[in-house]
């Protein structure tokens, strides 16, 4: 292939790219919207009707499978191999392989979440895929690993571009902790139910492991990678620092994977444990921090961007929100804060301002740079990306302050003795207290479903205005051949 | 090395990375598979009290992991004074050394339930499972009606005790098998972890303790009484002095 041929948008693979985009964005608003649901049934437990398929217990998993690896996982998909193909200038490789992965991704989001509905699942937190579906998923992702690294060797730059280290380890690393976590035995050939491998205080060593770095690798390094390259693109500017990069991404990759075991401060796992995972969260505030101001600085110069591009402002609150959480992330790992955290609203709500603040919303910005470049057009209504900005933000601070105050407060009074040295609640006593926060968050959960539906609606109508465009050119080019 | 070297060449960049992330999980869990004290001794004369589960507490637990008690329920009593007073003795590794997965959680949307066993009847679990508001009026459990009226599967029950067999549960297929857990558990115990004889005391116990007050047959209610009666009561504190589980972890 020519230079040319190779940098010309046709030559590289966007039908791909296209079709995670519109998934990520449906799993996106199911995903939400049964978050939405569950929400309102701790609300209002009426709204579980007796019905097992969508009880709590059941529709939970739903929401957090939907909207991690649903859309998250699309939205990576897409995103990475966008980026990976303008970054190495080189069509992605492979013709089947990336359709592949598509099918093989959105099948196994589909079964889980049908599966948890009809009461199959692991019962392992964000982890609760039968083995059978836990195999397709990671013979899907090696496929992913060899597309992306044959493309990086293709590439027809010197340099591996550092959104690609970021994706690369997120890859890799989602690899290993996936397989590793969900060793089982499986009761039958025929049968969707397995044991785990471990028991006990390992087991659950080994599913925080996993657990905290699905958050590390899937929901931050991968995002980052997303990052390194739409903001300094949507801002017109070069990323910040190039050293920065370089020490943080190293420090972020080794750091994270040390601090799993601070969702088991004072449980039986033994101390040394749980102190080490405390010890390096407090270190990954740094690495943390040094991306966010990579990421806010790259905009230095040109900060009236934030004022006229909507896009640019999805991403900088989206940084903003990531320094905010890995902020109270270290803070939560303390065992004296954890000590009143754990078992709370609090940890919900620090995970929630994470993956609304950071993770949808720097996908959002992402969207809005992308779609327009994908279906060569521009956007149908700059206006609804505004209303999407203000439903979603308002959404997130809503529900955030709803459940620190409902964290913090039912931690406070799980702990309050009377003066007389006996408990001062009973437990219920607790859960009442929780009623009018609990109903504060599905609040702000509705303003973020209509957020995103809001920009559901604006990316169709996008795709439409695209699809009448390109059929009015050629309407046009017709027109001149038959006179010519 | 320059950086330069791995950010051209995507087999180093590979390599390192993969170093770089392998070093913290190895440092934190392989240890714990050694560490001989992460898992305490608890031995009452000679006989460990912490034993694998009936074969109908085992179909309980299935029924809990299914339902995703899990994600509103902890087993895990951390060793604060308020927890002591609400929920009884921090918890032990021990405790759910054969519980594959564990089930410690990580959300008390309802209240722990390391050590719900024997607290409450037969009665009142089905009473509140069937309709939690019935019995704690503020509640915002959701009802679970169809434990009652669904019959309990238990067809595969030897094929479940035999997966747990083979990640290291103490079920015995063999003579030597049941001789040994005999001297680890005691006859009676033994007895009810023998995989030849799994289908059959499933159906004893249900039918003995009659757990749903339904004799006419094995309700899923059945299974899940029987698990949460058992929680939290194998250890017995009182046979302990004070501190001995302290020199552990």
């Amino acid at each position: 292939m020519s230079a040319t041929s190779q940098s010309s948008p046709q030559s590289y693979n966007y039908d791909i790219v296209k079709k995670f985009t519109i998934m990520a964005l449906v799993w996106g608003i199911l995903g939400m919207f049964t978050g939405l649901y569950i929400a309102s049934e701790l609300a209002w437990p009426v709204l579980n009707f007796d019905i097992p398929e969508i009880t709590f217990g059941r529709l939970r998993p739903v929401h957090t499978t939907l909207v991690i690896f649903g859309f998250g996982g699309s939205a990576l998909f897409a995103t990475s191999y966008y980026i990976v193909q303008r970054t190495c200038q080189v069509r992605l490789w492979g013709e089947l392989l990336p359709n592949y992965t598509f099918w093989g991704w959105q099948i196994a989001i589909a079964a889980s979440a049908i599966s948890y509905m009809f009461g199959y699942t692991q019962a392992r937190e964000y982890a609760e895929m039968v083995w059978p579906i836990d195999i397709l998923i990671a013979v899907t992702w090696v496929v992913y690993l060899v597309i992306y690294v044959q493309t990086l060797r293709r590439r027809s730059q010197p340099h591996i571009y550092v959104a690609n280290w970021f994706f690369i380890a997120f890859i890799l690393a989602t690899a290993i902790l996936h397989i590793f976590n969900n060793m089982a035995m499986p009761v039958g050939l025929f049968s969707l139910s397995s044991y785990s491998l471990h028991a006990g205080v390992q087991d659950a060593m080994t599913q925080w492991w996993y657990g905290h770095n699905a958050v590390g690798f899937f929901l931050t390094a991968a995002f980052l990678g997303m990052m390194y390259y739409f903001v300094p693109k949507q801002a017109g500017r070069p990323v910040y620092s190039y050293r920065l990069s370089i020490i943080h991404f190293w420090a972020l990759i080794f750091l994270y994977m040390w601090v799993g075991a601070h969702h088991l401060h004072w449980t039986a796992l033994p101390d040394w444990t749980s102190t080490l995972a405390a010890t390096f969260s407090i270190l990954l505030l740094l690495p943390s921090w040094g991306g966010m101001i990579n990421g806010i600085m790259t905009l230095s110069g040109a900060w009236d961007k934030l004022r006229s591009d909507p896009v640019v402002r999805f991403l900088i609150v989206a940084l903003a929100f990531y320094g905010m959480s890995t902020f109270e992330g270290p803070l939560l790992s303390l065992k004296s804060v954890n000590a009143l955290s754990h078992y709370t609203d609090w940890t919900i709500g620090h995970v929630h301002s994470g993956a609304l603040g950071w993770v949808a919303m720097v996908t959002f910005g992402s969207f809005y740079h992308l779609i327009p470049r994908l279906w060569e057009t521009t956007f149908y209504s700059t206006r609804l990306i505004n209303v999407h900005f203000y439903l979603a933000v308002s959404g997130i601070i809503l529900y955030i302050s709803a459940l620190w105050f409902a964290g913090i407060g039912q931690g406070m009074m799980w702990r309050a003795f009377d003066d007389y040295g006996n408990l001062a609640y009973t437990f219920i006593e607790t859960v009442e207290f929780l009623h009018l926060p609990y109903i504060m968050r599905a609040l702000g959960g509705l303003l973020f479903v209509l957020g995103i539906m809001t920009m559901g609606y604006n990316v169709f109508m996008t795709i439409r205005k695209s699809r009448i465009e390109k059929s009015e050119i050629e309407a046009k080019v017709a027109a001149k051949l038959a006179t010519a | 090395m320059k950086h330069e070297t791995i950010e051209t060449n995507a087999g180093w960049l590979i390599a390192l990375t993969l170093i770089v992330i392998s070093i913290g999980g190895l440092a934190e869990v392989l240890p714990l598979y050694f560490i001989d004290s992460t898992v305490e001794d608890v031995k009452v004369a000679g006989v460990e009290t912490v034993r694998p589960y009936s074969p109908l507490e085992l179909r309980g637990r299935d029924l809990y992991m299914r339902e995703g008690c899990y994600l509103c329920h902890s087993q895990m009593i951390r060793p604060f004074r308020d927890e002591a007073l609400r929920y009884g003795h921090y918890s032990l590794a021990a405790e759910s050394k054969y519980d594959h997965p564990f089930q410690w959680g990580s959300k008390r949307t309802g209240p722990d339930l390391a050590r719900v066993g024997k607290k409450y009847s037969n009665q009142w679990h089905v009473q509140h499972l069937t309709n939690p508001r019935s019995v704690v009026r503020e509640s915002i459990m959701p009802n679970y009606p169809w434990l009652l009226t669904d019959k309990l599967k238990y067809k595969d029950i030897a094929g479940r005790l035999k997966a747990l067999k083979a990640v290291g549960v103490p079920y015995s297929e063999t003579k030597a098998e049941y001789e040994t857990n005999v001297k680890r558990f005691g006859k009676e115990t033994a007895k009810f972890l023998d995989i030849n004889q799994a289908e059959n005391n499933l159906v004893n116990e249900a039918l003995t303790n009659n757990y749903d007050g339904d004799k006419s047959g094995i309700s899923e209610m059945d299974a899940l009484v029987a698990y949460l009666q058992v929680l939290g009561t194998m250890v017995d504190f009182k046979k302990f002095d004070d501190g001995h589980f302290a020199t552990f972890r």
